[in-house]
């Protein structure tokens, strides 16, 4: 999608972002801009800052600098007009675990003041939307992961938030689940609500989010469609799989750049993957006379982005069990 | 619709959120209940006729004196009982989700102290029920009785603040239920279980000044006419001044920033 600057006033606006605790700098100047309508993703390893930025755009924790404006508001002045806007489902399964499911969204009705009979229709609807039914009367503590992330952003939805923020919604998932939450969060947009969510996996920005944004240490350094991050490496990257050490050692330095994985003896080397090239990156290595005994190309993934803008790998973790 | 009415009916969602928890779950309660009763048996039927002669008399004077001190020790009982449970919040997500919505602040503190409060009055009518079958024979009349329950109400509310402050400072939920552990202390340390002037001396200053003495002497004097001087207004400056201090120290933690 594309996202021209002068659209209607964006569902998130952030310039010059900065968060830091004593001489750790958390956030260093991230700006951000959230069409609405759209899903944007926040993506970057463990540590990078996601949840910190999550937290500011909340409400949760003070920025210490930065302007911000949420849903139309400015997020220093006006945080209740922010928290009557949003809806927020964490990283952590924000629930009341000793409630059943019903009461749970119940709870989240009362809060909203939808009076009793509105808030039973919501809840009611919720629970049958998300598959909840048969556990509605349930205590949350029983849940299992996926059903409590379901649960999770039912409550979330009670409000009829026009900004979702979503912080790691999938990250302990099983893969069943996981699709399941997509499917969700595409409805939602579909119905007209903007989505922030944060994700350390490559393949949820690129499966969900209209613009995904790569932080890393607190700074953002790329954003664009999941297009147009690829088009930032063009081609790929070859791997090289060698027999010993000694040739994956020889190979890195006869070609100068790629990234090592010494327990696999292969090497990442970035390329576009042409036949024109391989032949140049094979010929190098045969003036070494360096034995390769693999190789594969892989086409561009954001994986890929990461590697080349970072100098190292994203830490996408494997998918859980 | 002034800017209380929301910040009421917050609480009021609050409040019933936290008693649905002590319905669902009675086992906490029943604890608050079960370990001042198991001590007011163990002071009146094993160290009852002894400790009893000390104070001139037998095992059912014995119950009369000792139990304003058990009524007391159900209150500290009560207050580790919510320091676990806003504790428990806190660490739950749950509050965090609370944080990011557009309700009264204090909602969340407010409907636990309202619920802590009812929960350790219904615990004290309890123990005061126990106390009665064993032999415990106040002569206060009704007007007597209402002012103990305001005096109780007024010690509990207090108390109640202490508790959810150090709820709320605790970092884990073990530490959440250590740190109101000295209270359970202080009707021993008091006139609780034995006159003040039967403790060495440094004991007894101690003894004398601590908050529990004058809401234990009131107790007694509503309860059984005996002289309550200036410990009435002592025990009510106590109240106020630990509810006000409480107060202000959770609303300062509530309110710092979550990310320290």
């Amino acid at each position: 999608m594309s996202n021209p600057p002068t659209a209607p006033a964006p569902a998130v606006a952030a310039t010059g972002l900065r968060k830091s605790y004593g001489s750790h700098t958390v956030l260093d100047g991230v700006d951000l801009r959230v069409a609405a309508g759209t899903i944007f993703a926040l993506l970057g390893p463990n540590g990078a800052g996601k949840t910190t930025i999550v937290k500011i755009l909340t409400t949760l924790i003070g920025a210490d600098g930065g302007d911000v404006t949420v849903a139309g508001h400015d997020l220093a002045r006006e945080p209740d007009a922010v928290r009557a806007a949003i809806g927020v489902t964490g990283q952590y399964s924000a629930v009341d675990k000793f409630l059943t499911g019903a009461e749970n969204l119940i709870l989240m009705a009362d809060l909203h003041r939808l009076g009793k009979a509105e808030g039973r229709r919501r809840a009611a609807d919720l629970l049958e939307r998300f598959d909840l039914t048969d556990a509605a009367g349930k205590p949350a503590a029983t849940y299992s992961g996926g059903m409590l992330r379901r649960l999770d952003l039912a409550m979330t939805l009670v409000g009829d938030p026009r900004v979702i923020f979503l912080d790691e919604p999938t990250t302990g998932l099983d893969p069943r689940s996981r699709r399941t939450m997509w499917q969700i969060i595409r409805e939602l947009v579909a119905g007209g609500v903007t989505i922030f969510l944060t994700t350390q996996y490559l393949e949820e920005a690129d499966e969900l989010a209209d613009r995904i944004a790569l932080l890393d240490h607190g700074r953002l350094i790329a954003e664009g469609t999941a297009e147009e991050l690829k088009r930032l490496v063009p081609g790929g990257h070859v791997q090289l799989r060698f027999a010993d050490p000694d040739g994956l050692a020889a190979a890195l330095d006869a070609l100068g750049t790629g990234s090592l994985d010494d327990d696999a003896l292969t090497l990442r080397v970035p390329s576009d993957g042409g036949v024109r090239s391989l032949r140049g990156l094979l010929a190098r290595l045969d003036d070494r006379s360096i034995e390769v005994a693999a190789l594969s190309v892989h086409l561009p993934d954001l994986d890929d982005v990461f590697l080349t803008l970072t100098g190292r790998p994203g830490d996408d973790p494997k998918d859980p069990r | 619709m002034t800017a209380l009415a929301p910040a009421l009916h917050d609480s009021a969602t609050m409040l019933r959120r936290n008693l649905r928890h002590m319905v669902r779950y009675p086992s906490l309660t029943l604890m608050l209940v079960g370990m001042p009763v198991v001590f007011l048996l163990l002071f009146v039927y094993v160290f009852g006729a002894t400790l009893g002669a000390g104070i001139g008399g037998g095992r059912g004077a014995y119950v009369d004196y000792v139990t304003p001190g058990i009524i007391l020790m159900t209150m500290a009982g009560a207050a580790t009982g919510t320091a676990v449970s806003v504790s428990m919040d806190m660490v739950e997500g749950i509050v965090a989700r609370f944080r990011t919505m557009a309700i009264s602040r204090a909602s969340v503190l407010t409907g636990h102290v309202v619920g802590s409060v009812l929960q350790t009055l219904l615990s004290m009518a309890v123990v005061v029920g126990v106390a009665l079958a064993v032999g415990f024979r106040p002569n206060a009349g009704p007007l007597e009785w209402l002012a103990v329950l305001g005096v109780l109400a007024l010690f509990v509310f207090a108390l109640t603040w202490l508790a959810v402050a150090l709820g709320l400072a605790a970092k884990s939920v073990e530490t959440a239920s250590n740190t109101p552990m000295p209270l359970m202390l202080l009707p021993f340390l008091g006139s609780g279980f034995v006159p003040t002037e039967s403790m060495p001396a440094g004991l007894r200053w101690f003894a004398e000044y601590q908050p529990f003495t004058p809401v234990i002497e009131t107790l007694r004097g509503l309860l059984f006419g005996t002289p309550i001087g200036n410990h009435a207004a002592i025990a009510v400056g106590w109240a106020v001044a630990i509810a006000l201090g409480s107060y202000l120290w959770a609303r300062r933690l509530y309110d710092r920033d979550p990310s320290r």
